[in-house]
């Protein structure tokens, strides 16, 4: 009788596609109505917005560039997830993940990109594996609830990088707080070094290569949670404890290690911002990306290949966005967050609002296709 | 739960309460009621009963509104009525006990029973008010309930009388009761059938849905049989009996299962020694239990639940660590300073079918396949590597099907959209296929309809006369009497006797479980036995 199941017979195409587009086609519908309010064009304004996101080689790389960070954080959540956690502190994990990253591309100056990636790939993982495991450790062997761990673990991320960027780490004689520039050599290669390569020219954008890193991980989540040992027993685990301990699974180290995996893949945010963009540690480089990445994940249903799609959604929104504010000067970047908003609230929190109606409408093909009966 | 009780006098042909007219309910390809039509007197006692999945609890989901009939009408009290949703039906004068209990566990009795009929904004009055009319209520049908106890603290016999009684409150005329014994105690069932007695001499009319034949002889007035969604029969209690019902039910005579004596037991392959469990205050759960199941032997457990027979498949299976003792098994020594795990158990050839399937034995959204694999998930034939060959396993999960008849023979379908029948059969044959040495088995067919019984205990049968030890608890003392070759006997979490099968009568058994034993003669031995009768 749960709302997040099929037993009310919806069939799977539904819940997979038409649902999911009706709840963004009621998002746009309510934008539209706030955009009305503030007597401008819905119509017009929307569609800068997509022209924004997907309309040109640049808005596209940015859609991508913003997508790439969601896909890493969207993961991490949903894994967590998986296992029976909320971890809602992927932001303090892409924060800290990112001081790995950036503190082996300050160190290994000179080395080539392709040397210093792995390293830095390692690191970012390292450290966000870290920040996510000691909430992990508390929830699993102290009973700390993991919401409240995580949220407070992003204070601490927060804290510990004000202090290392406005002391440790600050770049002699500046008064910005952040490090000093990685060596060129250790950028990662963006699109326009890659359409260098094949003759085209481009201006700089900031897409670069670790959205294939970022696909990778998406396909390697989606075999260890389905395809694995271990992630049949941490499914087990986050579905239902009494049964993993009768099935002689240790929940407490799945636990913990379903937290270093998820603070893993979030910490791998700073491989994107900082090796790919900003080339230096930067104060709150992750921008928010760690709790946008839940609602990524619950709009994407925990599924990787949802997990993508919704992030490039969501990268859509954030560029299509900011070119909405630029080019409209009464529609303020404030707006933009309320679209964004909008949207998640439809996808996300009330998902199943319009589930109802869906299973009413196609009742006949349901009845069909639904596979069994409660009696 | 043999015993008859007093039965009021059957009530005189008086008008229809409800009357079910043709219907007809599919959920997809499965077509779970067939034109049912049913009719329930006014006053009476009406019994339906019928295998797992033959369309029961759909019936009585569509009479309280759960669902809606494709096909098909109610009426109530001669009136057709339309029946949306829970409210319409309470509003009608229905309502609904279910198999689990839906209470607020951590609400007192008094305020689980004004949950959604409050009274107001503020609750003062409302309490004032109910709290009258639920001790009117609790006075005329002897349901004696503290209202200002908390529902957590409570047995679920009481929890079950709240249950009733919150019904009542709501005004219901008809009660619908979804295996209302599963869950209690041979006493606890004798109480609920006095006030089902009461209730019914009061002029209220009751639905039971059971799968117990004794029951239905015992309370019910009059008896409809479901089989795969259709009613097959119906009967005037006083013109049928159990073996004219059970055969309507399976659609053919039910041969229950009968104890051959087995081959004599060979060597111990399980030795339990001085076992205890204390609890997290200290209470000693089991109390130095020491016995030995052999080689091609059954050993019932028998006793009252709650008398530390779970305790002790916990502590043998290794879900729970225990504080004094030994067991020793397959060579290996278990004692509190060298734990044993569920896993290694398994690896020690112990398999564990517990008492509570739903909540331990199965992950209930996971495909039927995954949970043929739940516990065997480090078997290398279902894995290359690191990655686990679902195709393998769900092949086999088909041939584990095929041999333990689960139905429907879907390996890819959710596990909970199975009845909890088919599930019990996918646990067992997950278990037992693995060729365990030992097998730990609880309640193995509770909730099980009949033919599932029989099927179930000739497997069990099968797997002793193949060597195998068997430790069986079960709270139905015929399936111990019918199965075992020796029967341990528990009370207040001590073993208090041990009885070969031949020895074994539903009396000295029932004595042994009241705790009365030899060494016990100078104490208030009558008291005691009429305690336990």
């Amino acid at each position: 009788m749960s709302a997040s199941t099929n037993s009310d017979g919806l069939p799977r195409w539904a819940t997979l596609a038409l649902l999911p587009a009706i709840n963004l086609g009621a998002a746009l519908v309510v934008s539209s109505l706030v955009i009305l309010a503030i007597g401008q064009d819905p119509l017009s304004a929307l569609a800068f917005m997509v022209k924004g996101a997907v309309g040109s080689g640049t808005g596209l790389s940015y859609t991508l560039y913003y997508a790439t960070s969601l896909i890493f954080t969207g993961l991490a959540v949903a894994i967590a997830n998986h296992a029976g956690l909320f971890n809602i502190g992927g932001e303090g994990q892409a924060y800290v993940g990112g001081l790995g990253t950036g503190l082996v591309c300050l160190a290994l100056s000179g080395w080539p990109w392709y040397t210093v990636l792995p390293v830095a790939v390692l690191a970012g993982a390292l450290f966000g594996a870290v920040w996510g495991l000691i909430p992990g450790y508390l929830q699993a062997y102290r009973g700390s609830h993991i919401v409240i761990t995580t949220i407070m673990f992003n204070f601490l991320a927060s804290a510990l990088m004000v202090y290392l960027l406005g002391g440790p780490l600050i770049e002699h004689g500046q008064m910005a707080p952040e490090s000093r520039e990685f060596a060129e050599s250790t950028f990662l290669p963006a699109v326009k070094e890659i359409a260098a390569g094949l003759g085209y020219r481009t201006s700089t954008l900031p897409l670069n290569l670790s959205l294939l890193l970022a696909l990778l991980c998406a396909a390697g989540v989606w075999f260890l949670i389905w395809h694995t040992r271990w992630g049949f027993q941490m499914r087990t685990v986050g579905a239902n404890e009494a049964a993993a301990r009768y099935a002689g699974i240790n929940a407490r180290t799945t636990i913990v290690v379903a937290m270093a995996i998820s603070g893993a893949l979030a910490g791998l945010v700073g491989i994107n911002e900082l090796q790919g963009v900003q080339h230096r540690i930067t104060l709150n480089f992750q921008a928010g990306m760690g709790f946008t990445g839940i609602a990524v994940a619950l709009m994407g249903r925990g599924h990787p290949v949802g997990i993508v799609l919704s992030s490039l959604l969501f990268g859509a929104l954030y560029q299509g966005g900011a070119e909405l504010s630029f080019e409209y000067n009464e529609i303020s970047p404030r707006l933009v967050v309320v679209i964004q908003g909008v949207v998640i609230l439809f996808s996300g929190a009330l998902e199943h609002m319009f589930r109802p109606a869906l299973v009413r409408l196609l009742k006949p093909k349901a009845a069909a296709s639904a596979a069994g009966q409660r009696a | 739960m043999s015993q008859t009780v007093p039965l009021s006098v059957p009530p005189q042909p008086g008008p229809w309460a409800v009357e079910l007219v043709g219907i007809d309910k599919r959920f997809g390809p499965v077509h779970a009621n067939k034109a049912v039509s049913l009719r329930i007197r006014a006053g009476s006692i009406h019994g339906l009963v019928g295998e797992n999945g033959a369309g029961k609890s759909t019936l009585m989901s569509i009479l309280y509104g759960f669902y809606q009939a494709d096909e098909g009408q109610i009426l109530v009290n001669g009136a057709e009525v339309r029946i949306r949703e829970p409210k319409d039906a309470i509003a009608l004068g229905i309502g609904m006990v279910h198999q689990h209990f839906m209470l607020v566990e951590e609400f007192t009795v008094l305020e689980n029973l004004m949950l959604g009929a409050e009274g107001g904004a503020l609750l003062k009055d409302g309490i004032r008010k109910a709290r009258a009319e639920v001790e009117r209520l609790e006075k005329a049908y002897r349901l004696d309930v503290p209202l200002d106890a908390k529902v957590a603290d409570l047995n679920v016999g009481i929890q079950q009388r709240v249950e009733i009684l919150k019904a009542l409150y709501r005004g219901a005329q008809v009660l619908i009761l979804d295996e209302p014994t599963a869950v209690l105690s041979p006493p606890e069932v004798q109480d609920l059938f006095r006030i089902l007695d009461a209730l019914r001499a009061q002029g209220r009319t009751i639905l039971m849905i059971t799968h117990k034949l004794k029951e239905i002889m015992a309370i019910t007035d009059a008896v409809s049989v479901l089989r795969q969604g259709a009613v097959v029969a119906s009967f005037h209690t006083q013109d049928t009996n159990e073996a004219a019902l059970a055969e309507a039910m399976v659609g053919r005579r039910a041969n229950p299962a009968v104890r051959r004596p087995g081959a004599p037991a060979g060597a111990p392959l399980l030795t339990v020694e001085d076992l205890s469990i204390f609890d997290e205050r200290g209470v000693e759960r089991l109390k130095r239990a020491t016995f030995r199941v052999r080689a091609g032997e059954i050993v019932g457990v028998a006793g009252v639940a709650g008398n530390g027979q779970s305790e002790l498949l916990e502590a043998l299976s290794g879900m729970t660590p225990f504080q004094r003792g030994r067991v020793h098994v397959n060579g290996r020594d278990v004692t509190p300073e060298s734990p044993m795990d569920p896993a290694q158990a398994r690896r020690q050839g112990i398999a564990h079918v517990p008492e509570d399937r739903l909540r331990r034995a199965v992950v209930k959204p996971f495909p039927a396949f995954q949970n043929a694999l739940l516990g065997y998930q480090d078997d290398p034939a279902m894995a290359d590597g690191p990655r686990l060959n679902w195709k393998r396993v769900a092949a086999a999960t088909a041939r584990l099907m095929e041999d333990w008849d689960v139905r429907p023979r879907q390996p890819s379908l959710r596990t909970s959209l199975f009845s909890g029948g088919n599930q019990q059969k996918l646990v067992l044959g997950r278990e037992m296929e693995r060729d365990p040495n030992v097998l730990l088995v609880g309640q193995p067919t509770r909730g099980v309809d009949i033919g599932a019984i029989e099927f179930i205990h000739r497997r069990l049968l099968a797997m002793r006369d193949a060597g195998k030890a068997i430790l069986l608890v079960s709270a139905e003392l015929e399936e111990i009497m019918a199965l075992s070759d020796r029967i341990l006997v528990m009370c207040d979490g001590a073993i208090t006797g041990e009885l070969a099968a031949e020895d074994a009568t539903e009396g000295l058994i029932g004595r042994l479980m009241a705790g009365i034993t030899d060494d016990m003669e100078h104490g208030s031995r009558a008291d005691a036995a009429g305690g336990a009768a």
